[in-house]
């Protein structure tokens, strides 16, 4: 017979639970079978979520002076935080409430009731035994250091570092190009206002540039993180720039009296010359250019140095080297974006075999006026001006061969490109679309603008791209070759120049990134927000947010949108001064350990440490998030978790089995 | 290497010089060809469309046969349509037990009984390509095609679909082994944009315009890249382009010449090997006047008409032999 | 086209669909529920500007429950196999597979009209059936007398060529186990029929 006086409630959750489990039959069982387990009060209710469910739990524990509260409905996940504050508002420790599921783990999946109602007694019989094992507990409270680390520096992470600047807190950005900007530095225009892209992008990266809350690292890259919410500390590797920041008044001789021209595969995405020393775009934030060392005649060669000799100032130093600074920081905004789908992996649309096929950031820069064409829009030769034009959406999106998602923008970005080629060419436009995908504000309307400017929709996926000519008249021409599935019949368009929307992809290095800050990436490599409706900027990692498309594909105003809201949740963290944190923790008995050190490598979060000279392992409770993994594998069984000690779990079992009703003493000694 | 060997219905009959040419330069190249005991037909893309499980019982057949040899589980086949087949049967018997065991059952109504999985099927292409290797015939090239411009020709059944884990030896959309295979032989190989599109397989007979359409898309492509001959690897390729060529001239009132070769016939040119050995001068389509480019003579051909055999079914008079 | 008519479902009583039908007679997971009517089967198919159906249109009649419509047209007898469409679909449907699944309805039903196509691969497998081997131009010939005795005059000039450079047989070789293999064959019927 247990001492504690234990209160159960069966949720009807409407018709969720009730609907496949007799909820009065399992509270009426739960009331007699456990009465000599300590149950004493029984009851069953439609919502216990609801305020009255919650009250009546508080009027148990005041007067029926319940020790233990056991609440049957949904998964933790969704509300032990709900029962856990009923609970303390009734006078309760919260950590002496159970919450088991019988509705994911027993209703939504038993079509039978009377099996159901077994499964349920069975589970809540379970949490019964071991919420007896339960301890009265504190939440941990670390105080949160109000830096935080912003790294990628797009629109999304320039979003970000200026609400949490402007909010009075110190950030640091790290970005790995030689300018902040991202891919909307790239844009000519852009949807559906088609507003220029520099206009509206460079104040706020002049802002970044020179805000005094603002250390800007770019030509940098994260290297590593550890610590925990609050107390991170980030190292950060500064490529050598080869330029001092200190002197370089950003003049651009030295850009300009570079022998050495490469094709620049970032910024103007292959279509467009830099020189080894530079800036990619003239209002390139910091304004300070780089030398590029695997391009640089000095560093290849040993000669040149034409760009030292005309610094005006002295800035150019060869022998600059990579730096690594250690930075603590409170919190972390990833804000990383996205790549652009290799179309070559395409055969069939020719991109990289025939010179008139365009990949949709090519023609961004085609069209801007900064760019190597100065917005001409004109073929690979440079000045042929199209008299068609073929845009095909879904470009390795949609696609099981490719990516099955859908990249959210290209619609609308190809619908911004026939505005464009009509506008800046007079040509025939085509779209070819699988679905017109348009649904944010403003976005139906501009497809009405293209519709009534006489681009022609043609429904159906391009099947291919050839120069082969089959019939007179395609001569000379790219075909495109489609069902126009509205009229089922098949067709081939020749035209002048070709533009595939490929799709958006997660950054190549996602991996590296992930494990990095310790948070977890979808199959396709889009990193994972804490739940997809609710939390969109939070990761399962405390004080990890997200932003942008580094997320998924999405616009800019939904990545501004993101941005903010990251660093709304940063601001109010920092606002506490302090971060409680769930006391469920892991710890190592020293006595037991045998210094093996196979717990050290399991744990996810890096939370155990070895202590070299008593030769025993420890876990830093401010880093453990009581996965539980180290318990599991400790061989000598020396570490125990707080609320899933090995003999709560084996109560659970117990009770799980029903073996409670037999007349074993289960009883904590 | 030791390979098991499906020759398949045309090579017995129509495409007799691809045969005779694989025979030619297997030697040379270090290959050893053990045909299939008493194979059947694969039944080409036509019996599946009317019975299922016998079409597979037919093709099981064959594996069944071939899986009889001990000294080597590799089985090759020269036709597409034959090795696409043999490979189809091969895998989906694998990975459907149902399959496997009803197939099993029709064979063993025949005595005969076969595993999925047993047998590797590849493609004449593939071996000469990846187990012989570029750097082995390279090294065999003893007159190389110098000045030849040719247009390889891969067609559908080689490539495409991707099946099993393996999914196929070079890419559906846009192979390259054969471009390199020829460039190993010393030929100009133009990039032909139609290198993997369809023949028209049995179309001629179904919807003559259609396949007509089919092989004139083809043979203007190559035209068009001024290509002196297109290379192919696959009787019902060689067969529907070459013999049908002036056919579809006629259908459309053109006169193009655009003689069809295998690329077993162009390696053995290549290793210096004489033209009539290699069944060269059986092709419709003249191909002297293009291998005269690399200096090979092509004898006349001699006039085959042979007497029907006794058992001889009846063949439908053509108008002109009255 | 007839109209579409959706049979109301009745719990337990439903008629299996024909996008049912025809999923079951195709081995393997076709995919053809699928289809998202995108049209690349349609763009890449060679012999598509001759289909009365292009695939994917046919795969829209074959949900919309047009069984008459889709097994009395050309489309399935003018695939040739090529397999652009199933390695160029983004949705992995089996559309050469589903195309070989047609014939074989349109057969069973006695559909398709135009006997030439069905009449082809009969035609062929009767030489299989019977001597184990093909014999493809002979059969070339005879089909082409049947179905369509003008066109055999623009044939002619390539018969006598096959003829003269000796690559026309006149009959086809006959296997030595022939006995076995109609065994086989046989068997394989029986249990085709029974599934
Ligand atoms: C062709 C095209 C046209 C488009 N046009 C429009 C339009 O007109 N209107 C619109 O609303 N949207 C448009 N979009 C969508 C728009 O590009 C995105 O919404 C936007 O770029 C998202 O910004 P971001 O900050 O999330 O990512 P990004 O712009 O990709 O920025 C990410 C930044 O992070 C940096 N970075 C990446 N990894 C690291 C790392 N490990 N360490 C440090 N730094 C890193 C990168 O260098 C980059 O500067 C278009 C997209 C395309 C493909
Ligand atoms: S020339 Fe000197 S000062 Fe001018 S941008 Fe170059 S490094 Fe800076
Ligand atoms: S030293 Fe390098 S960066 Fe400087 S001018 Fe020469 S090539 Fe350009
Ligand atoms: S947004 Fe439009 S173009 Fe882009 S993947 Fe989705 S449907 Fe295709
Ligand atoms: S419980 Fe999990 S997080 Fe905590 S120390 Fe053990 S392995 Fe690490
Ligand atoms: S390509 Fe595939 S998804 Fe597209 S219409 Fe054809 S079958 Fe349907
Ligand atoms: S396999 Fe058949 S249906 Fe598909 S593209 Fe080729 S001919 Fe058309």
């Amino acid at each position: 017979m247990s001492k504690e006086r234990i209160g159960v409630y069966v949720c009807h959750c409407g018709s969720n639970i009730a609907g496949t489990v007799d909820v009065a039959e399992v509270s009426r069982w739960a009331g007699e079978a456990l009465k000599d387990r300590g149950v004493v009060v029984s009851r069953d209710y439609k919502f216990m979520c609801s305020s009255l469910g919650q009250e009546l739990i508080q009027k148990d524990i005041q007067e029926q002076g319940l020790t233990r509260v056991v609440v049957a409905a949904c998964s933790p996940h969704l509300h032990e935080q709900t029962f856990r504050n009923a609970c303390k508002e009734g006078g309760l420790n919260p950590y002496l409430c159970e919450l088991v599921s019988i509705r994911e783990q027993c209703s939504w999946i038993h079509p039978d009731k009377a099996v159901g109602t077994e499964k349920a007694k069975a589970i809540v019989s379970g949490g019964v035994e071991k919420v007896i094992w339960d301890e009265p507990l504190e939440p941990l409270r670390v105080p949160i250091n109000p830096v935080t680390l912003v790294v990628g520096g797009g629109i999304a992470g320039i979003q970000a570092a200026l609400e949490v600047a402007n909010a009075g807190y110190p950030v640091i950005m790290v970005e790995r190009e030689p300018s902040i900007g991202g891919h909307m530095a790239q844009f000519d225009k852009t949807f559906p206002t088609l507003d220029c892209a520099a206009c509206i992008l460079t104040p706020r990266m002049v802002e970044v540039g020179s805000h005094p809350n603002v250390k800007l690292f770019t030509y940098a890259e994260v290297t590593n993180v550890s610590g925990y919410v609050g107390n991170f500390q980030v190292t950060i590797k500064q490529k050598a720039r080869s330029v001092d920041t200190d002197l370089c008044t950003g003049c651009g001789i030295c850009q300009e009296k570079c022998p050495k021209k490469v094709i620049d595969p970032v910024f103007e995405a292959g279509l467009g010359y830099r020189k080894a020393v530079y800036t990619p775009f003239p209002q390139a934030v910091p304004k300070y250019p780089v030398i590029d060392r695997e391009n640089c005649t000095y560093f290849l060669k040993g000669t040149c140095r034409a760009c030292e000799k005309f610094c005006p100032t002295g800035a150019i130093d060869f022998t600059q080297e990579d730096e690594y600074f250690t930075v603590d920081v409170g919190q972390i905004i990833l804000a990383t974006g996205w790549d652009l789908f290799d179309a070559r992996r395409i055969p069939q649309y020719g991109y990289g075999r025939l010179a008139n096929v365009f990949t949709s950031l090519e023609f961004e820069r085609l069209t801007n006026a900064a760019g190597p064409t100065g917005g001409k829009v004109v073929l690979r030769d440079g000045v042929t001006v199209p008299k068609s034009v073929a845009i095909i959406h879904c470009v390795g999106s949609r696609d099981k061969n490719y990516n099955p998602y859908c990249s959210a923008i290209c619609c609308m970005q190809s619908l911004k490109f026939a505005h464009l080629v009509h506008e800046r060419t007079g040509a025939e436009v085509y779209n070819f679309y699988i679905d017109m995908r348009t649904p944010a504000k403003g976005y139906e309307e501009f497809y009405q603008r293209v519709l009534e400017e006489g681009t022609h929709f043609i429904r159906g996926k391009v099947a291919e791209i050839t120069d082969a000519a089959r019939y007179p008249g395609e001569e000379g021409k790219l075909i495109v070759q489609a069902e126009n599935t509205l009229v089922g019949k098949q067709m081939r368009v020749p035209v002048d120049m070709v533009i595939l929307s490929a799709a958006l992809e997660p950054r190549h290095d996602f991996k590296e990134v992930a494990r990095l800050f310790g948070i977890s990436c979808s199959e396709e490599g889009w990193l994972i927000e804490r739940h997809p409706k609710l939390d969109p900027v939070a990761t399962m990692t405390e004080g990890i947010y997200i932003a942008g498309c580094a997320q998924g594909p999405k616009d800019i105003p939904a990545s501004v949108a993101q941005g903010a809201a990251a660093a709304a949740r940063v601001v109010g963290k920092i606002q506490q001064k302090e971060i409680t944190m769930e006391p469920i923790r892991a710890s190592i008995n020293q006595d037991k350990c045998s210094g093996c050190r196979i717990c050290n490598n399991m744990c996810p979060f890096n939370a155990i440490s070895f202590i070299e000279d008593r030769m025993v392992s420890e876990v830093n409770p401010a880093l453990c998030q009581g996965c539980g993994t180290c318990v599991a594998a400790c061989p000598a069984g020396a570490i125990s978790g707080t609320v899933f000690s090995d003999q709560a779990i084996l109560a659970q079992l117990d009770g799980l089995l029903l073996n409670n009703l037999k007349a074993i003493d289960l009883t904590p000694a | 290497m030791k390979y098991s060997y499906f020759p398949g219905c045309s090579l017995e009959r129509n495409a007799s010089a691809y045969h005779v040419s694989a025979m030619a330069i297997a030697e040379p190249l270090g290959m050893e060809f053990i045909e299939v005991d008493d194979w059947n037909c694969c039944g080409a893309t036509e019996y599946i469309s009317l019975n299922l499980t016998a079409s597979y019982a037919l093709i099981a057949r064959n594996l069944a046969q071939a899986s009889k040899e001990t000294s080597t589980k590799q089985l090759v086949a020269p036709c597409s349509a034959c090795y696409l087949n043999l490979k189809k049967c091969d895998a989906y018997m694998k990975e459907s037990p149902s399959l496997e065991e009803k197939i099993n059952t029709a064979l063993a109504a025949g005595g005969l009984s076969y595993k999925g999985g047993t047998l590797k099927v590849r493609h004449l292409l593939d071996v000469v390509v990846n187990d012989i290797g570029y750097d082995a015939i390279a090294a065999k090239v003893t007159k190389p095609l110098k000045g030849l411009r040719v247009a390889p020709y891969y067609g559908c059944m080689i490539v495409r679909p991707k099946l099993g884990e393996n999914g196929t030896f070079d890419n559906p959309e846009y192979p390259t082994t054969l471009d390199k295979l020829l460039k190993v032989l010393g030929a100009t190989v133009i990039d032909f944009p139609l290198k993997a599109h369809c023949c028209g397989g049995h179309m001629t007979q179904i919807s003559e315009s259609t396949g007509f359409e089919l092989i004139r898309r083809l043979i203007k492509g190559a035209t068009d890249y001024k290509a002196d001959l297109i290379v192919t690897l696959c009787p019902m390729c060689q067969l529907n382009l070459d013999a049908f060529q002036g056919a579809m001239n006629s259908h459309f009132n053109t006169s193009y010449h655009m003689p069809v070769l295998y690329f077993t016939q162009m390696i053995g040119l290549a290793f210096g090997m004489d033209a009539a050995s290699l069944g060269i001068g059986t092709e419709l389509v003249d191909a002297r006047a293009a291998l005269a480019k690399i200096g090979v003579e092509v004898p006349e051909a001699e006039l085959v008409v042979k007497k029907p055999p006794k058992e001889a079914l009846p063949m439908p008079s053509m108008p002109e032999e009255k | 086209m007839s109209t579409v008519s959706v049979s109301l479902t009745q719990e337990g009583s439903r008629k299996k669909s024909f996008l049912e039908e025809v999923i079951e007679h195709t081995p393997g997971d076709c995919r053809l529920s699928s289809c998202i009517q995108c049209g690349t089967c349609g763009g890449s198919c060679p012999s598509g500007q001759d289909m009365d159906h292009t695939p994917r249109a046919i795969f829209a009649m074959i949900s919309a429950g047009l069984k008459k419509d889709v097994l009395k047209s050309n489309t399935p007898w003018f695939c040739v196999s090529c397999y652009y469409c199933m390695v160029r679909c983004p949705q992995s449907v089996h559309i050469t597979d589903i195309m070989y699944t047609l014939k074989r309805l349109a057969i069973q039903e006695k559909m398709y009209d135009d006997s030439k196509a069905p009449d082809f691969s009969k035609t062929f497998i009767e030489w299989v059936e019977n001597y184990g081997r093909a014999f493809e131009l002979g059969l070339m010939s005879m089909h082409m007398i049947k179905h369509n005795p003008f066109g055999v005059f623009k044939m002619a000039g390539m018969g006598m060529g096959m003829i003269s450079k000796g690559r026309m047989a006149f009959t086809p070789t006959r296997i030595k186990g022939m006995d076995s293999l109609k065994a086989i064959l046989n068997k394989a019927k029986e249990l085709e029929a029974m599934a």
